[in-house]
């Protein structure tokens, strides 16, 4: 279960990161540049997860191993599955975020860039200061959806023979024979980690909402 | 003082500034450099599926690719069509204000959407099994022990607790004001829902209908871990047997196409559903011909200015 939150909660901020910066590029106004995050989230939105998980997993490996094969002969790397599963499970999940923050990015009005340049800031600080505190509210209710879709989509790195929450029920159930018990308690364990994530996103929701007015 | 003379006094119009003329701003040149990148990937990987080509490989696993896809497209469409049938219930429990109709439809929806399908696939085929007894007595073990019926059993439940939900969204999106009028006019409850409440609120759910179809054309790839051969099962087959990266590119570029066809005739269907939604405004002929719109927006004043 450790095994599960450490993936997801390192796989958001990467993921995270790398979705707003694909949501800028779809925001900006040169058309090289949106038509390439286009490519990017049509192709990793399309693709089925676990799909993604195989080819980042043995792929990469191949890819190391050639790389490393100019250098030694018979290299003998293994990828960490951890890494892999993180790594795969940040494509899917910033291509999701990237849409999140470019709806978000459309619900900003352009008086505000405008009247960050106005008071003198530079365009860094027009964004850092007055574009992402905004922007994270405005992203906040499909961002919450993304992280219960993450937590869930962890569970696909078992496959790939990382000791998570399913792996482990899996292997509880070989060996004990009971495995109706053991995944059922697996859902149970996915069904509480939801209901942990919902109360802290209701706290961060209230968070990001204290600057509007109260009704 | 004529139109002609006053024309005349007028100093003539200053010709439009030229235009700013486009530099190699950083955007401009890292969005070359990602473009580049991506035909630079799409090159590489024509070029290895090209090179690797193999007839054997294609006549060996061509086949058997083509009848996973198939294997996909029943398992999609099948638990789609089930699932739509279980939701209905599911939703009107959900809406329900009897306790006892909506505790089940929640729990069932709740447990659903919160727990992976993966681990939902796990529990029904791997857990059927503990029960192997009770379910021989009753008759139905033979429906457990296939992983295509677990994987069509199972993907139908997901996949009903989501479009339950997607169907009491779209249901309760539709305005009381709507119910009212239907029943000032005197119309029965069943008649307002079919001929009022669900038209209504079917154009709403449309697209929240094409994702859920989508999540499921990507779901059901899990259907290859419990050894069913859809698309994903028969590329996992031949790479095991292979070793050859390829398997995944093929399988790759067949999900992609079947994805954004499926996006593309769900859009066309939505603007086609949804024309009479669609206000006509002078902006709105930005979406004509060119021709079109300038000889309907700008010239028509003229015209009847004229006489």
């Amino acid at each position: 279960m450790i095994v599960t939150v450490a993936l997801a909660l390192t796989t958001l901020p990467f993921g995270l990161l790398l979705g707003f910066i694909i949501a800028l590029a779809k925001d900006s106004n040169e058309p090289a540049l949106r038509r390439a995050a286009e490519i990017y989230t049509t192709i990793f939105r399309g693709l089925p997860e676990l799909l993604t998980l195989f080819i980042v997993f043995y792929g990469a490996q191949i890819i190391i191993r050639q790389i490393a094969g100019l250098f030694v002969d018979q290299p003998t790397i293994e990828i960490n599955s951890f890494v892999a599963g993180m790594f795969a499970l940040g494509l899917v999940f910033s291509s999701y975020a990237s849409e999140a923050f470019l709806s978000a990015f459309k619900g900003i009005p352009s008086g505000q860039y405008e009247g960050g340049f106005a008071v003198g800031l530079t365009r860094f600080q027009t964004m850092r200061l007055i574009i992402v505190p905004q922007l994270i509210r405005l992203a906040l209710p499909a961002l919450s959806n993304l992280w219960m879709i993450l937590l869930k989509d962890t569970a696909l790195v078992s496959v790939i023979g990382l000791a998570d929450t399913l792996r482990q029920s899996g292997i509880a159930a070989r060996v004990t024979k009971e495995a109706f018990l053991f995944f059922g308690l697996a859902c149970l364990l996915y069904l509480v980690l939801a209901i942990i994530s919902s109360v802290f996103l209701g706290y961060i929701e209230r968070w990001s909402k204290r600057g509007e007015a109260v009704q | 003082m004529t139109t002609a003379q006053v024309t005349a006094t007028l100093k003539p119009a200053l010709p439009p500034p030229p235009p700013v003329a486009p530099g190699w701003t950083l955007a401009r040149i890292s969005g070359f450099a990602f473009l580049g990148l991506w035909l630079a990937g799409g090159i590489g990987l024509v070029l290895m599926l090209y090179n690797g080509f193999d007839p054997a490989f294609y006549a060996r696993y061509g086949p058997k690719f083509l009848n996973g896809l198939v294997v996909t497209l029943e398992i999609v469409f099948l638990s789609i069509l089930i699932g739509s049938v279980i939701s209905l219930p599911a939703a009107a429990g959900r809406m329900s204000e009897n306790p006892l109709a909506a505790a089940p439809a929640f729990a069932f929806v709740y447990f659903f959407r919160g727990t992976p399908l993966i681990a939902q696939t796990f529990l029904v085929y791997y857990g059927a099994g503990s029960f192997r007894d009770p379910l021989e007595a009753v008759g139905l073990w033979w429906f457990f022990r296939d992983p295509f019926y677990c994987v069509i059993f199972t993907f139908s439940l997901n996949t009903a607790a989501y479009q339950a939900e997607i169907l009491r969204g779209a249901i309760q999106n539709v305005g009381k004001g709507q119910w009212e009028a239907g029943k000032s006019l005197g119309l029965s409850k069943l008649t307002i829902y079919r001929k009022i409440v669900l038209p209504q609120a079917m154009i709403v759910a449309l697209r929240p209908y094409g994702n859920e179809i989508v999540l499921m054309i990507k779901g059901s790839a899990i259907a290859s871990i419990v050894t069913v051969f859809d698309l994903m099962g028969e590329t996992r087959r031949a790479f095991s047997r292979t070793f050859d990266f390829e398997t995944y590119i093929w399988a790759a570029i067949l999900y992609l196409i079947l994805v954004e066809l499926l996006r593309r005739v769900w859009a066309r269907l939505e603007t086609r559903l949804t024309r009479h939604l669609v206000r006509i405004t002078a902006d709105s002929g930005k979406d004509r011909p060119a021709g079109e719109t300038e000889a309907a927006v700008i010239e028509e004043p003229v015209v009847t200015a004229r006489p």
